[in-house]
């Protein structure tokens, strides 16, 4: 427990003294809000009703962006082979290191996210609604991505392939995340249905992602 | 505690690197391993440090805690530092000794040991290649593990490092350790050698 501490802390550590890296999802996040309006043009009606649909893809892809610097810097300077023999299985040191790139770039996307809706006029219940289903759905989307990011890890220039071996994965939780979101806006179904879903898609990525990412850096090794 | 090795292969994409490479290490022993570039040396280091699958053979650690694998017996020193610029060097070491576990020494009186403890509060990135190496040095001290697997740790060291390296090595055989140390230049320690040409 103190070495699964110890290293999300040294993580959080290294991104706030380097900088840079954390703000790229979140600025990738507000730019694609932002033109959005523009591209639509000015319904706020139509905006409102794919406001949702519109905060949820630009998240999936500001963080399908950040992924590849997951496992990446500790490869490259051999961090990963010490981390591979540590006191702490493999699985719980992928699980620390999402958390840590979480913490650093999901989390700011989910707070940011209410900001943004008043962007694209969307409603207070849509608000919270975002915010919730963002707050579940973005390290379902990490720990997703961390099998990709560990088999993408000795690449130089794994990123583009990261995102096409992961994005498929990825779209259950974008169903579901944004499905709850429009039944809190009144509908057929009621919120809970969806957003236990994508809750369940979550714990399941908690499991099979750890336990895959740390499978990947065993098949990438001969 | 003792590491035997036997029959043991390694292949790489296709091309075989180590084949029917046998030898035994004993508490208290060093093995230097020797050999021309591409012999196998690293790649043996990080087979035993559990980094690289093996294709046959087996490989033995018998005395050691019970149930724990060898690469969690192991401390492997590789060409690349495991260093974090951004990082200084007391904070690498004291974070390395709770992932490494069984803390041993600490972090600033392996740093002084390795004569780094003036850089202690510096970032690592100002470091030169020596002292970087030094820094490394000083992780094999604040864990305990029995074994260490050390790729050519007198590079870039000079003649003073490499002599505080003989002392280091040589504490770590007398308390009943082990030590694999691939090299080229001789080392300041006495060592039997397992010599890998020939093997290709």
């Amino acid at each position: 427990m103190i070495a699964f501490r110890a290293l999300i802390r040294r993580d959080l550590l290294i991104a706030m003294r380097m900088g840079g890296g954390a703000g790229v999802g979140l600025v990738f996040f507000l730019m694609l809000v932002t033109i959005m309006p523009f591209a639509v043009g000015p319904d706020l009606v139509l905006l409102a009703r794919i406001g949702p649909a519109i905060l949820w893809v630009a998240a999936l892809l500001a963080t399908l962006i950040g992924l590849d610097r997951l496992f990446q810097a500790d490869e490259e300077d051999g961090s990963l082979d010490l981390l591979r023999m540590a006191y702490l299985p493999l699985p719980l040191v992928v699980l620390a290191k999402v958390i840590a790139h979480w913490l650093m770039t999901g989390l700011p996307l989910a707070l940011a996210a209410p900001f943004l809706g008043l962007l694209l006029a969307m409603e207070p219940q849509a608000l919270l609604a975002v915010t919730v289903t963002l707050l579940v759905g973005t390290p379902a989307l990490t720990l997703i991505g961390a099998t990709g990011a560990a088999l993408t890890a000795g690449l130089r220039r794994g990123g583009l392939i990261l995102a096409i071996l992961v994005m498929p994965l990825m779209i259950p939780v974008l169903i579901f995340g944004i499905s709850a979101t429009s039944a809190a806006l009144g509908g057929p179904l009621s919120f809970h249905t969806p957003f236990a879903i994508l809750c369940g898609l979550g714990l399941f990525a908690l499991v099979t992602g750890t336990i895959s990412a740390s499978l990947a850096f065993r098949a990438s090794d001969s | 505690m003792k590491l035997s090795v036997s029959g043991l292969a390694v292949i790489r994409s296709g091309r075989s690197v180590i084949s029917h490479l046998g030898f035994t290490v004993n508490a208290g022993e060093a093995l230097a391993l020797t050999g021309p570039n591409g012999s196998g040396k690293s790649t043996l280091l990080r087979v035993l440090a559990g980094l690289l699958p093996t294709s046959a053979g087996t490989i033995e650690w018998s005395g050691g805690q019970e149930d724990a694998p060898l690469s969690e017996e192991a401390h492997y020193l590789g060409h690349r530092d495991a260093l974090k610029p951004s990082l200084t060097p007391l904070e690498l070491l004291t974070f390395w000794r709770s992932l490494l576990g069984r803390a041993a020494t600490d972090p600033l009186t392996a740093l002084e040991r390795v004569r780094l403890g003036h850089a202690a509060y510096l970032p690592s990135a100002y470091l030169s290649a020596g002292q970087r190496r030094r820094l490394s040095l000083a992780r094999l001290l604040v864990a305990h593990r029995p074994l260490w697997l050390l790729d050519e740790p007198t590079a870039a060291l000079d003649q003073a490092s490499e002599t505080m390296f003989g002392a280091l090595v040589a504490d770590h055989l007398t308390r009943g350790g082990l030590a694999l140390i691939a090299t080229h230049a001789p080392l300041p320690i006495a060592t039997r050698t397992l010599s890998l040409e020939g093997i290709l």
